[in-house]
């Protein structure tokens, strides 16, 4: 096997380190650090994309790179920080699963995406296919971090998280989405966060804290 | 689609004056004088229209055409043969008089808004007349559900009656089931060509077992809507709840959509059915035919009781269906004719007898308020068109010559007759009980009929109330008599229809053409030394033998006839409540049947001086069959509530689970 050439390298490194910022949102509890996380994640992410144009020579990446950029590592965060600023929330509480319990899981998580990508990655012809693995794990590790959070808040940001790791996910097996497409979903996002966070002041309102559980008093029945 | 002058187009023509009638009421909703006054005659107009086109052209070939409507790329087929004819003629002549009378009958203040009513009145005409024109299955099922919701929305007219709404929820619910398996009977009839016309379903080649569950699928699904035993239930529950012309409507016209129906799909979608289809068929009919029967023995409820015997009717047709098939399948092309001829001629009958009889409950309901046969009687008296005008419905149902039941009938127990010569062991051994079953379930007909009309309008006033009771306005009599007329005319002129019926059979049954032999006036199915029937001089003989003995009596006891008080049997007063009740005359019956009914009784005791007699009688499969099936629908529906368990983490961790799952599953 053929030692990697070194942008080659430097995009698995931005991989892994994608994966590890997926774990330490996994167990992150207080908001303000998760959503740094998501900026940092956003930042890696653009990195990588801008690797792989400049390594590709695809030019609609470097403007989705700095479609990232403005949006997932400037933009979302600062309506995220505005947002926790103005509802007060800084804490997550208790998780459904205990940490290290949630980081086992994770493991499991991880090892089957790898197990997932394998086959396709074979199939795929693009240079980067080695990192469509993560790519599957980032994905289900912020789904993971969706279900054990009770905050309306962290669930958000981790939403946005995967929607990061779809979008890297894309980036590793087909250079990207057609350039409507992504703009069609970073656009989606933006107004996700927007209508969200009209419902975030909503849900307190109704309820006095964004606590989640409250809404299963919404449930039909008994 | 091509505008000039056919059959065809005249009908739909008709349809869509329906449909615009119905929405004309909605102009002014409240106005009873333009929904039931102006508009209610001219749905008359085009219910007689619709018959005449239809009976001109039921020796026409089939015409098809393609409507403007449904989806892009799905538009509704429509073709109109002979089969679709008859039953066109039938709705066109039973709605026009019931429309007639509805003009008279729908008062103010009576549930929903008149134009509302008259809205679904005629989309649910002209929804039927679709189900008998559609050519394709996309068409057939718009139009099937068209005509549920709107039968539905006429059975609720006074839905604020709580009673009246689980009826209806009842309908509506076996109705969906129902369509739902017509639905997928059709999906196995169009044989992997995934093309949903008829055309398509005819040309598909079926194996057979695919012909019998598709089969299968039909018989359940228009078993339901014709009330077979046991998908029954919902017609006594809901007869009782609708406006009468509604249930006449239901009764006489609705139900025989679901035979046309069967017909359709089991002699000209599946092309030749299997001989034991018919068995099936034949015992579903005569199942029904029985259980309706007894019930309608025990029933103290004049439109429950009508609507039982519309179960036994239906079972008759179906017992007629069973025997065509068999016969048919055993490659005996003129007895199946003539079974068939004798199904198609009971439908007929049916809606004109049922129908006169729904509406004389109506004017009797109108003219005391009263549904409880326990507090009418000697209604005779005070309404005299209506007693007499139900008296020819109830002679009719009866089977009784001159009248139309009695041909129909008649026709059938001579199909049995030769079952004898089915080529199959077994089955010409067991169809003379059939045979024997339809005899009796004739004969507890008649016994009914004599129950309905002997205590509603024979007798003594039961109640003081009754006294007040008026005679039907000048257009409901004008209703009644139209569907009288039409018994009479059936019963007197059965050699005419059914060489019109034969044209029908043979090109249903796919048989050469031919004339039916036998006189204009004499009606032999087989051989006139075997059998024949000749209602008219029946009719004329019974006239004259009457007229003669009545001219007898009077020379024998000229002026020396005097009324005096009834003989009172030496008791000290004989008032109204001494007559035999409808339990008092049913309670034979309950008795010798008593292993179907599950009844309760409170007795009085000897000490009780104040004491109360009440017996209650219930339908064993709705313990057996319905509540169970309830139960677990219920259990299973709570078990999967179980998933709802309003957390959001919960139901991102199914959304987890099943993406885990997926994912594995290509891996």
């Amino acid at each position: 096997m053929s030692p990697l050439s070194f942008d080659l390298q430097l995009l698995n490194a931005c991989a892994a380190l994608l994966l590890l910022l997926s774990f330490s949102m996994l167990s992150q509890r207080r908001i303000v650090n998760l959503v740094n996380l998501l900026a940092l994640q956003g930042a890696l992410l653009c990195a990588a994309t801008l690797l792989v144009a400049w390594r590709t020579g695809q030019g609609h990446l470097y403007l989705s790179a700095a479609l990232t950029l403005a949006l997932k590592v400037i933009g979302l965060p600062l309506l995220l920080h505005r947002l926790i600023r103005r509802l007060n929330v800084y804490w997550d509480a208790e998780p459904v699963i205990n940490t290290s319990g949630t980081m086992l899981i994770g493991l499991l998580v991880v090892v089957f995406s790898f197990g997932l990508a394998q086959p396709i990655s074979a199939l795929a012809s693009t240079a980067t296919r080695s990192t469509l693995g993560i790519a599957i794990a980032v994905i289900l590790l912020s789904f993971l971090t969706m279900i054990t959070r009770r905050k309306a808040m962290s669930q958000v940001v981790a939403f946005l998280s995967m929607e990061n790791g779809l979008f890297f996910g894309a980036m590793s097996a087909t250079y990207g989405m057609p350039m409507v497409v992504e703009l069609g979903v970073a656009l989606d996002v933006l107004v996700a966060m927007l209508v969200l966070g009209v419902f975030f002041f909503q849900i307190r309102e109704q309820f006095d804290s964004l606590d989640l559980h409250h809404l299963e008093s919404l449930k039909e029945g008994e | 689609m091509d505008v000039s002058f056919s059959y065809l187009n005249a009908c739909l023509a008709v349809l869509l004056a329906w449909g615009a009638i119905g929405l004309a009421g909605m102009i002014r909703p409240r106005s009873l004088g333009i929904a039931a006054r102006t508009l209610f005659p001219l749905g008359a107009l085009c219910g007689i229209a619709l018959a005449v086109l239809a009976v001109l052209s039921i020796a026409t070939p089939a015409e098809r055409a393609v409507l403007p409507l449904g989806l892009p790329d799905l538009p509704f087929h429509v073709r109109r043969d002979p089969l679709a004819s008859v039953f066109l003629a039938l709705l066109g002549a039973a709605s026009a008089g019931i429309s007639i009378f509805s003009t008279g009958y729908f008062r103010k203040g009576e549930g929903a808004l008149p134009g509302l009513l008259c809205l679904e009145y005629h989309v649910f005409l002209a929804s039927m007349g679709l189900v008998l024109l559609a050519d394709d299955a996309y068409a057939f099922m718009v139009a099937w559900e068209t005509m549920a919701l709107s039968s539905y929305f006429l059975v609720t007219t006074q839905h604020r009656i709580p009673e009246i709404r689980s009826a209806g929820f009842l309908y509506l619910l076996i109705a969906h089931v129902g369509a739902i398996s017509i639905l997928l009977s059709f999906g196995v009839m169009q044989g992997g060509s995934w093309q949903f016309t008829f055309d398509a379903m005819r040309a598909a080649h079926l194996s057979p077992g695919w012909a019998t569950v598709a089969f299968g699928l039909a018989m359940f699904g228009f078993g339901a809507k014709a009330g077979l035993v046991p998908l029954h239930v919902w017609l006594p529950e809901a007869h009782p709840a609708a406006p009468s012309p509604v249930s006449a409507l239901m009764s006489g016209v609705m139900l025989k959509t679901a035979v046309y129906g069967v017909l359709r799909v089991s002699f000209d979608l599946l092309g030749t059915p299997q001989w034991w289809w018919g068995l099936v068929a034949l015992g579903l009919g005569l199942l029904s035919a029985f259980y309706g029967v007894i019930f309608a023995a025990v029933q103290t409820d004049m439109k429950r009781l009508l609507a039982w015997s519309s179960i036994e009717n239906v079972g008759v047709i179906f017992t007629g269906v069973g025997l065509t098939i068999v016969f048919h399948g055993s490659g005996m092309g003129a007895l199946a004719a003539l079974a068939l001829i004798a199904t198609l001629y009971h439908c007929l009958n049916h809606a004109f007898m049922k129908s006169v009889l729904f509406l004389g409950t109506g004017s009797v309901l109108h003219a005391t308020g009263e549904r409880n046969l326990g507090r009418l009687g000697g209604l005779i008296h005070r309404m005299p068109w209506v007693a007499w005008l139900t008296l020819i419905g109830v002679l009719a149902i009866a089977g009784l010559p001159p009248l139309n039941g009695f041909v129909s009938e008649w026709l059938l127990l001579q199909a049995f007759l030769f079952a004898g010569d089915v080529p199959r062991t077994f089955v010409n051994m067991l169809l003379p009980v059939g045979a024997a079953v339809v005899a009796l379930c004739t004969a507890l007909a008649g016994y009914v009929m004599v129950k309905f009309f002997g205590v509603i309008f024979l007798g003594q006033p039961r109640e003081a109330a009754l006294a007040g009771a008026h005679d039907a306005g000048l257009v409901e009599r004008l209703g009644l008599l139209w569907l009288a007329l039409g018994c009479v005319g059936l019963g007197l002129f059965p050699v005419q229809v059914i060489e019109t019926l034969d044209v029908v059979a043979r090109d249903l049954l796919k048989l050469p053409a031919g004339r039916w032999g036998g006189d204009w006036w004499l009606l032999a199915p087989a051989a006139a030394r075997h059998a024949a029937y000749g209602p008219l001089a029946l009719f004329g003989v019974t006239l004259i033998v009457v007229a003669l003995a009545g001219l007898g009596v009077r020379a024998v006891y000229r002026r020396r006839v005097r009324r005096g008080p009834a003989w009172d049997c030496g008791f000290v007063r004989l008032d109204a409540r001494m007559q035999d009740t409808a339990e008092g005359f049913g309670q034979p019956i309950r008795h010798v049947f008593e292993p179907f009914f599950q009844m309760v009784r409170e007795l009085p005791t000897p000490f009780d001086f104040a004491p109360r007699y009440r017996v209650t009688v219930g339908d064993r499969l709705w313990t057996l069959l319905y509540l169970p099936l309830g139960a677990t629908v219920r259990w299973t529906a709570d078990r999967v509530a179980r998933l709802q368990q309003g957390r959001i983490a919960t139901y991102l961790l199914y959304s987890f689970v099943t993406l885990i799952a997926l994912l594995a599953l290509v891996l």
